[in-house]
């Protein structure tokens, strides 16, 4: 069975048609990446897959939960499908490791030692396990980051969703949680990330999806897609990257 | 009877001046009550909810605090309800109160960036507590200078209820200036008192606006 499966989903902000009938699968331990020029609904789809953004046609399933244009059951959905945001989001007025605990204390009613053992694990996954007493504003932006997917993988989740996480970050700093997603991959997380990161796509990426115009326009084995573009739409989207 | 203002004089006005504390208090208490009530459910309750708050504050802001406390007093006394002045004073306190605190907070609340709902949302957090461990202690944050600030309003509007007779220290003020003819002197030390009593709060308000603890969200 497979680990993601979007079925025909259409979805409308008013009158504009952002998502016009996407349809793909996702195996468990893949790994996706999602491209496409701004507007083309690559985040708004990835917004969709844990409920973010009501869809108004079509089906998702996720880790066994289904979503559909009456909604559904959001909050089980969202216990097994973890989502990194580009502005990583962190609670401003909770240390590192009260980010990291809070949901699986409050949510899942772990206990405050076994929450903070949990926390240790993920934080050194993601490098820094020395960092649990600091605050959001005492971190660089790549380390917030990171505490960000931390906080995701404190749920154990079985799907991780990343929406652009690297764009707002400083070149210099969006090796170290590349790296980190790599590692992730490597460790068999199924995973969609929305990125601009070609070269990253490229290497990591078991697949990589091109949307444009709200449609899945193209896609592929990643080493494939880059080297060999079919449509003029993707052949003119990446040849800027390429040089 | 003519009496001269002396010690005895400031010692009427200090036990005034006990009840406009009180009477803040109490004011600041049941106001801050229904203020967060009205707060909470001005965000996030349903939509024919929303309007009517915002109604309630609107209206209750563009009026009068003075016709407010005649309403309640000699207003619902027509009506048969026979408030005493403290009572019809906490009341109309309360209700401007609740309409002023209720707006600061809410803009305090909505002050968090939508991003923080939404991260805690991806965590599977259900809306109370998202509330409760995201939104509200940075709200709580933020909103500490400006109602530490509305609390200097309510100790001077607090003056207003000398008007339906209920002594606090502009009332007992008023009572002293009509025994001693020292208008001055009175008034003065009134005004000394009010000053003792606020001038502590403004400091501590600009104090909790300037705190660089409060972390601001990304």
């Amino acid at each position: 069975m497979s680990a993601l499966h979007i079925n025909e989903i259409k979805k409308y902000f008013g009158a504009l048609l952002v998502l016009d009938g996407v349809s793909l699968d996702i195996e468990p331990s893949e790994v996706v990446a999602v491209i496409g020029r701004s507007g083309s609904g690559k985040s708004t789809m990835l917004r969709c897959i844990n409920g973010l953004e009501k869809i108004q046609a079509g089906s998702i399933e996720v880790a066994g939960h289904r979503i559909g244009p009456q909604g559904g059951d959001l909050r089980s959905l969202r216990k097994e499908v973890g989502m990194v945001f580009q502005s990583y989001n962190l609670f401003p007025h909770l240390t590192v490791m009260e980010n990291v605990t809070l949901a699986p204390k409050v949510v899942k009613g772990v206990d405050r030692q076994e929450a903070e053992a949990i926390a240790h694990d993920v934080l050194r996954r993601v490098g820094l396990a020395e960092k649990s007493g600091a605050y959001a504003d005492e971190l660089s932006g790549g380390q917030q980051q990171r505490v960000a997917i931390a906080r995701s993988l404190a749920m154990q989740p079985k799907v991780m969703l990343f929406d652009e996480v690297t764009s707002a970050l400083d070149p210099e700093l969006t090796g170290e949680v590349l790296k980190t997603m790599e590692e992730l991959a490597d460790a068999g997380m199924t995973m969609v990330l929305v990125t601009h990161e070609m070269g990253f796509a490229r290497q990591v990426a078991d697949r990589t999806v091109f949307m444009h115009k709200g449609k899945i326009w193209e896609q592929g084995p990643s080493e494939e897609l880059f080297a060999n573009p079919q449509t003029p739409e993707l052949r003119n989207f990446i040849a800027p990257n390429l040089k | 009877m003519i009496r001269s203002f002396g010690w005895e004089s400031v010692e009427f006005l200090i036990r005034g001046a006990g009840w406009t504390l009180l009477l803040s208090l109490m004011t600041f208490v049941v106001g801050g009550f229904f203020a967060l009530i009205f707060a909470l459910l001005r965000t996030l309750g349903p939509k024919p909810v929303r309007l009517a708050i915002a109604g309630f504050i609107q209206l209750v802001q563009a009026t009068p605090l003075l016709i407010v406390v005649f309403l309640a007093f000699y207003g619902l006394s027509f009506m048969g309800l026979h408030f005493p002045p403290m009572v019809a004073a906490g009341v109309s306190l309360a209700v401007y109160t609740t309409a002023f605190l209720a707006d600061i907070w809410r803009g305090c609340i909505e002050a968090i960036p939508k991003q923080q709902w939404e991260a805690a949302d991806a965590l599977a957090l259900t809306r109370i507590q998202q509330l409760r461990y995201v939104i509200l202690p940075q709200a709580f944050k933020i909103s500490l200078g400006p109602t530490v600030g509305f609390m200097v309003q309510i100790v001077k509007n607090t003056s207003v209820v000398a008007l339906i007779g209920f002594v606090e220290l502009t009332r007992a003020g008023q009572l002293l200036n009509n025994m001693t003819f020292q208008p001055f002197h009175v008034f003065l030390t009134v005004a000394a008192i009010y000053f003792a009593i606020c001038y502590p709060l403004s400091f501590l308000s600009e104090r909790l606006k300037g705190n660089r603890h409060v972390r601001p969200a990304h």
